[in-house]
């Protein structure tokens, strides 16, 4: 019992972590109908930033910890921001109008040099960082096994909640949200009423990006080693939890990704740990077998 | 036609701005990736600084961006509109193309300048123009997008190693084999994904491609695990073996021909086999294409509702689609397999899919020669900097960017349904 408690704590961290990428992914793929596959490489270029930042703050002796972990995560959301509009302006503005496969094939070929660029100019090895965060509390006791919810857990948790209230407040409340949504569904539409679809769709990206950002900034707490192929598995696996949610809609990226942290985390500790992926990728088949749209997206009318 | 193409061209001072924007941009980038390095120290991370790099970088996108803008005006200046009027005139030579190729493939190991690399490289080509032609099936004519193509190619190759060492086949009886195993994977692929379109499909192949990527990594006992299989038997000239030294009883290729024994013998054999495969399957493609599956596909493409109201199975024509596609990637695997003469899970990444997809897109959906071209360019590109082997996949990305960029449609676009009514006369 208290053995799967703890994997259902680890697994709702990872599914947290899995869930801020993917809203990424499902914006993205909300506003332009396209899957960014660089979004994997922007989450990892935050991880980078956050541990160059950290290891720059270390130097300078910036040693209180919030007030080095507040100026990681602004650095790292500002960083990536730029990153992830520079991505829409170079990679896929110029596609607005092309085949539906020509952004796709641009988003792999960014998504290949932003690996190689990373591992270039900051060398291919794995970057290990000293914890910034020790310790915990233990919740619950059976039997010798104790509960651990670390400090980096319970900031994750927390962080990840407050975002998502940011950002659905950003969407259903505000001025761009509106936009946002406004573009969502009928581009052409959007552009007629007046509203800048181009700046709305690069704010989107930026929007991404900085969730990717505090995600990156958070694994990188949570497990202490990045290294420049992070962003591959993780950005597929964040794209499965959109799916999987069904893409487009904001809470079911959430909820696909704690589905797919707990598939992960609970299978690790019950099975095997080398099928881990192979037990994400068929949960994601399987609910696409009998949901075709996912759990929480709407059923595609189709019209003649 | 040039009042408004007067109207686009900014004037100096904006593009200057926009150059400057985009240096600077450049530059804010760069800074913590590259112009901060995090180096390994002997207390953990030290940070080494290099903003020269930096600027020196941002003033190369300053240039650039005003380079760039400087070519468009030239392009708005004078539209190349004679370029597409002379298209039309050299219709006859398009045609003779193909052929031209296929004799050039054919001269190509015989040619003075062929040494061993030059054949190499121009096996691996045809290696991906036939992975191309392949995905093309699915892809090109049926429009479904599979993002896991590379599983089949794998799944070719273990067949043809597991066959050829356990059992003792000859390369000649596993390439069937092979294939048929890799075509009833993609037909196993096919069923659950009956039901999904577009980019959900991308994601479950791509899915289903990792799948088979981490059991041929897990599955020791079979597969060797991520040490692969070492040990694959080479192929054979019909029963000779290519080798300098026969086993007891067998005559070897070059004593069958009474040939001086040399090994680019085996490399020019290679590369003829795979030639001879690339051509069957582009062959099987064209023909197949004036079936009525070859129909249904290219109709299922461009309408799957249209194509139920007219009775066509969406199901079985999905089906086989992802079956033959597969069986031509399993062919292409055997292939690889034989080769190598060693494979891992190394070699059947996401980044294989990814190419085989860009050369069928890049080549323009559909188009056999813009397949060849795609695979050319994409294979021989990273290859040309060779001596600068670290930055082969950052070149490889961004030339995959801007090809897109240049040309949405693909190098050579052609995306018309093979069949089309007849013009009929206004009804009276």
């Amino acid at each position: 019992m208290a053995y799967f408690l703890q994997q259902l704590v680890n697994g709702v961290t990872l599914g947290m972590i899995y869930g801020l990428i993917a809203i990424g992914y499902t914006m993205v793929y909300g506003i332009i109908g396209m899957i960014n596959f660089a979004h994997g490489e922007i989450y990892m270029i935050g991880a980078f930033i956050a541990v160059i930042s950290f290891t720059v703050l270390g130097l300078a002796g910036v040693t209180y910890v919030p007030l080095a972990l507040l100026i990681v995560l602004i650095v790292a959301m500002g960083f990536t921001a730029v990153y992830g509009w520079t991505l829409d302006r170079v990679a896929y503005r110029p596609l607005r109008t092309a085949p539906r496969l020509a952004p796709l094939i641009s988003a792999i070929g960014m998504s290949f040099f932003l690996q190689n660029y990373v591992a270039i100019a900051q060398g291919a090895r794995v970057k290990p960082i000293a914890p910034v965060i020790r310790g915990g509390f233990n919740v619950y006791e059976q039997a010798g096994f104790a509960v651990q919810v670390s400090y980096v857990q319970i900031l994750i948790w927390v962080l990840t909640l407050v975002l998502m209230a940011a950002f659905a407040f950003v969407i259903t409340r505000t001025a761009f949200g509106r936009s946002q949504r406004c573009v969502q569904q009928d581009r052409v539409m959007a552009g007629l009423v007046g509203i800048d679809v181009d700046s709305t769709i690069a704010r989107t990206f930026v929007i991404g990006a900085i969730l990717a950002a505090v995600a990156g900034v958070m694994v990188t707490l949570y497990y202490g080693v990045i290294d420049f192929f992070m962003g591959f598995l993780a950005g597929i696996k964040a794209f499965t939890a959109a799916v999987l949610g069904g893409i487009g809609s904001v809470p079911g990226a959430i909820l696909g990704g704690l589905i797919l942290g707990l598939v992960e985390s609970l299978w690790s500790a019950y099975f095997s740990i080398e099928y881990k992926d192979v037990a994400a990728f068929s949960i994601l088949i399987l609910v696409l077998i009998f949901r075709p749209t996912g759990l929480l997206g709407r059923p595609e009318v189709e019209k003649v | 036609m040039t009042a408004t193409a007067a109207r686009k061209i900014p004037p100096w001072s904006a593009r200057f701005k926009e150059a400057l924007l985009a240096a600077v941009v450049a530059g804010v980038l760069a800074i913590p990736l590259i112009g901060l390095h995090a180096v390994d120290g002997a207390q953990g991370l030290g940070i080494d600084t290099r903003f020269g790099v930096v600027a020196i970088g941002a003033s190369f996108v300053f240039v650039g961006r005003l380079l760039l803008s400087g070519i468009q005006q030239f392009r708005f200046a004078n539209p190349f509109q004679p370029l597409a009027h002379g298209a039309a005139r050299l219709r006859p030579l398009t045609r003779l193309l193909p052929w031209i190729g296929i004799g050039f493939a054919i001269a190509l190991p015989f040619l003075p300048f062929a040494n061993r690399y030059v054949i190499d490289v121009a096996t691996t080509v045809l290696i991906y123009v036939m992975l191309g032609w392949g995905l093309n099936i699915v892809v090109g004519l049926a429009g479904l997008l599979d993002l896991g193509y590379v599983a089949f190619y794998a799944v070719g190759a273990y067949s043809y190693a597991l066959l050829a060492i356990n059992f003792d086949l000859s390369f000649w009886e596993c390439l069937p084999l092979a294939g048929v195993f890799a075509g009833f994977m993609g037909v196993l692929l096919g069923f659950p994904v009956l039901r999904l379109r577009g980019d959900y499909l991308a994601i479950v192949t791509l899915g289903f491609g990792e799948i088979v990527r981490i059991i041929l990594t897990n599955w020791q006992t079979l597969t060797g695990g991520p040490n692969g299989i070492t040990g694959i038997p080479r192929p054979t000239f019909f029963g000779a073996p290519l080798t300098a030294n026969p086993a007891e009883g067998v005559a070897a290729f070059h004593q069958l021909f009474g040939l001086e024994f040399s090994p680019i013998h085996r490399v020019m054999f290679l590369y003829f086999l795979i030639l001879a495969l690339a051509l069957i399957t582009n062959l099987f493609t064209l023909r197949i294409r004036r079936l009525p599956i070859g129909r249904a596909w290219e109709a299922l493409r461009e309408d799957e509702i249209a194509c139920r109201a007219l009775g066509i199975s969406p199901r079985n024509t999905k089906l086989t689609a992802f079956g033959i596609g597969a069986m031509f990637g399993g062919f292409a695997g055997a292939f690889f397999a034989t080769r190598q003469g060693f494979i891992s899970p190394e070699s059947f990444t996401f980044i294989e899919s990814a190419t085989i997809v860009a050369i069928v897109v890049l080549g323009g959906m559909g188009s056999q020669m813009g397949v060849v071209l795609a695979a050319a360019v994409l294979v021989l590109l990273p290859e040309f900097g060779r001596e600068f082997a670290q930055y082969r996949m950052l070149v490889f990305g961004a030339a995959m960017v801007l090809i897109v960029a240049w040309r949405p449609q693909g190098l050579l676009a052609h995306r018309e349904p093979t069949l089309r009514l007849p013009k009929k006369e206004a009804p009276s």
